[in-house]
C-alpha cells in the first residue's frame, strides 16, 4: 500500500508539472496585463503577482479597440458557420448512409478526396473565385460574412460523421413512418434528425472551436477593421500597441474570454474522450 | 427495405454540400494546378501562360529548399514528441487517482485558446529581457535570441505547435488506452511487473494503430502551420523559421505572384495528399468504408 501512495505521488508531482507548463504562458500574460507604469515589467527576477496591481490596462485597451464588434463578428462568422455545417452534413450524411442511388461511390469518393486536400494548398483560387462571386467587405458587410462562412460551410468530416450516426439507426423506424405516411422530407427532418442529436451537438461544438479560432482566412480575406474577428483583432494589438505588452497582454486576455466559458461549460465533449471519432485533422 | 424515396430524393439531398464543395474544393484544387502553369509577377491582371517557368524558378531558388528543409525540420521534430508525450501524460491521467478532471482541463487548455494569442503569450516568454532568458541568465548563461536568433528562431516556434497540441494527442489516446482490457494489467501485476515493463509489454502493442495515427495526423497538421510563424516572427530571421504555408501566403499576398506560389502549392498539395492517403487506408479503413 505503501508503494502505490508513492507512486501516486509520482504521477501527481509529473501532471502539476504538465498542468503548470500548460498555462504557465497565459498565467504570465494575466499577470503583465494587471501590473502598473510604476512596476518594471521587465524586472529581474520577474514577479508572478503584480507589485504595482492595476486593472487600468484592461480598460485602456478596452476603450481603444473594439472588442464588442469582434466579438460580434466572431459569433456571426461562428454561427453562420456551423449553421450551415449541421443542415449540409445532415442533408448529405442522410442518401449516403440510406439510400440507393446511381453514381453513390462517385460522391462518396469525391467526398473523401477532400479531407486530403488542405485548405492552404487551395487557398489562393478560394480567393480568386471569393472575389469574383463577390463575397468580400469592400462590397458590403453581409457579402464579407458570406465570404467569411462559405470555404468552410460543410466538411467531409462533418458529412461522414453524420452519415455514421444515421447508418446507427435502425430501419423500422423510416418504415413506420412511412406507414404512416410521411413523405421523405418528413422522415428525415422528423424521424431521423431527433435521433442524430448527439452527433448533430459534437458537429456544432468542432465547428464551433474551429470557426472560432480561424485566422488564415479572414487575414486574406478582410479589409476593414470594422470587419475583424477576435483572432485577426487580436494580432492587430500588436501593430496598434508596438511595444506596449501590458496593453496587448490585456487584450489577448480578454479576447480569450468567451472561449474559455464556453470550453467549462462543453467540457465533458472536449475532455471525455468519447469523441475521439470527431476529431480534425 | 423498400424504397420509399423517389428517384431524384437523394441527389437533392447532396446538391447543397455538393455545390459548396464544388465551389470551394474542387474547382479550387484544378485551378491551382493551372495557375501555376501561369506567370503573374509582371501583371496581376494580364497573367501569360508561363509552362513549367514557376516550377523550374521554384526548383533553382535556395529559398525554397530552405523553406522545404525548415519544414521537414518542423516534422521531425515536432511529429515524434506529440506522438510520444501525450501518450505518456495519457497514461499518467488514466491512472486512478484524483483530480483527472482538474488535470485534463489545464492540459487541454492550450487546444482550445487561439494560436495567435497563444504565439503573443509565447512571443512574450521569449522576450529578449523576458522571463525565459531570466530563467537561462539565472542559471549561468547567456540570453538567447529565442525568436531573433537564426540558428533559434524556428525552435522557438516548433515548441509552441507542440504545446498546444499535447492535450489534443492526449485525449485521442485516453480514449485509446480504455479499450486495453484491464485483465492483461491484473495478469502483468500478479507477475509483479514494474511500471515501465507494463506499459511496455501491453499498452505499447495494443494501442499502436493510434499511435500511427496520431503519428499521420499531427504530421499533416505540421505540414499546414501558419499563424505562429505569422504572428512571431514572419518567417524571419533571415527566413530561418519560414515554412511552406508562409511562404506561399507571402509570395501570393505580399508579392502577388500567384503563380510561383501556387507551383509551391502544388508541392504542398502533393506532400499532403500522401500523408492523407497513408492516414486514410490504414488507419482509418474502418471509418470510411462505403
Amino acid at each position: 500500500m505503501k508503494g502505490l501512495k508513492l507512486k501516486n505521488l509520482y504521477i501527481h508531482i509529473i501532471l502539476t508539472a504538465v498542468s503548470l507548463l500548460s498555462i504557465f504562458p497565459f498565467i504570465w500574460l494575466i499577470s503583465t496585463s494587471l501590473k502598473g507604469p510604476a512596476e518594471n515589467i521587465f524586472a529581474y527576477p520577474p514577479a508572478i503577482i503584480p507589485e504595482d496591481f492595476t486593472w487600468a490596462n484592461y480598460i485602456g485597451v478596452w476603450h481603444k479597440v473594439d472588442f464588442i464588434g469582434y466579438f460580434i463578428n466572431s459569433m456571426i462568422v461562428a454561427g453562420g458557420t456551423v449553421l450551415l455545417n449541421l443542415i449540409l452534413s445532415a442533408m448529405a450524411g442522410y442518401p449516403l448512409a440510406r439510400m440507393e442511388f446511381k453514381g453513390k461511390k462517385i460522391a462518396f469518393f469525391s467526398i473523401l478526396a477532400t479531407i486530403m486536400i488542405p485548405f492552404q494548398a487551395i487557398m489562393l483560387p478560394v480567393y480568386l473565385i471569393t472575389l469574383k462571386l463577390h463575397l468580400v467587405d469592400s462590397v458590403n458587410n453581409f457579402a464579407g460574412f458570406i465570404g467569411l462562412i462559405m470555404p468552410f460551410a460543410v466538411s467531409a468530416f462533418g458529412i461522414f460523421l453524420m452519415r455514421q450516426a444515421f447508418l446507427g439507426i435502425p430501419r423500422e423506424m423510416e418504415e413506420a413512418a412511412i406507414v404512416d405516411g410521411c413523405s421523405v422530407w418528413q422522415v428525415f427532418t422528423k424521424v431521423l434528425i431527433p435521433m442524430v442529436k448527439p452527433s448533430l451537438a459534437v458537429l456544432a461544438i468542432f465547428t464551433f472551436i474551429g470557426s472560432w479560432g480561424e485566422f488564415l482566412w479572414p487575414s486574406i480575406v478582410l479589409t476593414k477593421e470594422s470587419m475583424y474577428t477576435l483572432p485577426v483583432g487580436v494580432n492587430n494589438l500588436q501593430g496598434m500597441f508596438s511595444s506596449n505588452w501590458r496593453f496587448i497582454a490585456a487584450g489577448s486576455i480578454l479576447a480569450t474570454i468567451p472561449i474559455v466559458i464556453f470550453f467549462l461549460a462543453m467540457q465533458r465533449y472536449f475532455i471525455s474522450g468519447e469523441n475521439e471519432g470527431a476529431v480534425k485533422g | 427495405m423498400f424504397k420509399y424515396y423517389g428517384k431524384y430524393a437523394p441527389y437533392l439531398f447532396l446538391l447543397p454540400a455538393g455545390i459548396v464543395l464544388l465551389i470551394f474544393f474542387f474547382i479550387p484544387f484544378f485551378q491551382t494546378f493551372i495557375l501555376s502553369f501561369y506567370d503573374y509577377s509582371s501583371s496581376i491582371y494580364h497573367p501569360s501562360f508561363a509552362g513549367l517557368e514557376n516550377y523550374i524558378k521554384l526548383f533553382q531558388s535556395p529559398i525554397f529548399y530552405k523553406v522545404l528543409w525548415n519544414t521537414f525540420l518542423y516534422l521531425f521534430i515536432a511529429v515524434p514528441v506529440l506522438a510520444i508525450f501525450p501518450l505518456f501524460v495519457a497514461i499518467l491521467i488514466n491512472q486512478k487517482i484524483r483530480g483527472i478532471t482538474l488535470y485534463k482541463i489545464l492540459i487541454y487548455f492550450p487546444v482550445i485558446v487561439s494560436i495567435v494569442v497563444a504565439a503573443i503569450a509565447f512571443k512574450w516568454l521569449y522576450a529578449d529581457q523576458g522571463i525565459l532568458n531570466y530563467l537561462v541568465t539565472a542559471c549561468g548563461f547567456k540570453a538567447i535570441g529565442w525568436l531573433t536568433d537564426p540558428n533559434w528562431a524556428l525552435y522557438s516556434v516548433i515548441w509552441v505547435t507542440i504545446w498546444k497540441g499535447i492535450g489534443y494527442y492526449m485525449i485521442i489516446y485516453l480514449a485509446a488506452l480504455m479499450s486495453v482490457p484491464k485483465e492483461l494489467y491484473e495478469a502483468c501485476d500478479i507477475d509483479g511487473a514494474d511500471f515501465l515493463t507494463k506499459h511496455l509489454t501491453v499498452t505499447i502493442p495494443h494501442i499502436m494503430p493510434t499511435i500511427a495515427l496520431v503519428t499521420t495526423i499531427s504530421a499533416i497538421s505540421a505540414m499546414k502551420v501558419f499563424a505562429e510563424i505569422y504572428v512571431m516572427t514572419k518567417g524571419g530571421p533571415l527566413n530561418s523559421s519560414k515554412t511552406i504555408v508562409y511562404y506561399i501566403y507571402e509570395r501570393a499576398f505580399e508579392n502577388l505572384d500567384l503563380g510561383y506560389a501556387s507551383a509551391m502549392a502544388v508541392v504542398l498539395l502533393v506532400i499532403v495528399m500522401i500523408f492523407s492517403l497513408i492516414n486514410i487506408f490504414c488507419f482509418e479503413k474502418n471509418k470510411y468504408q462505403i
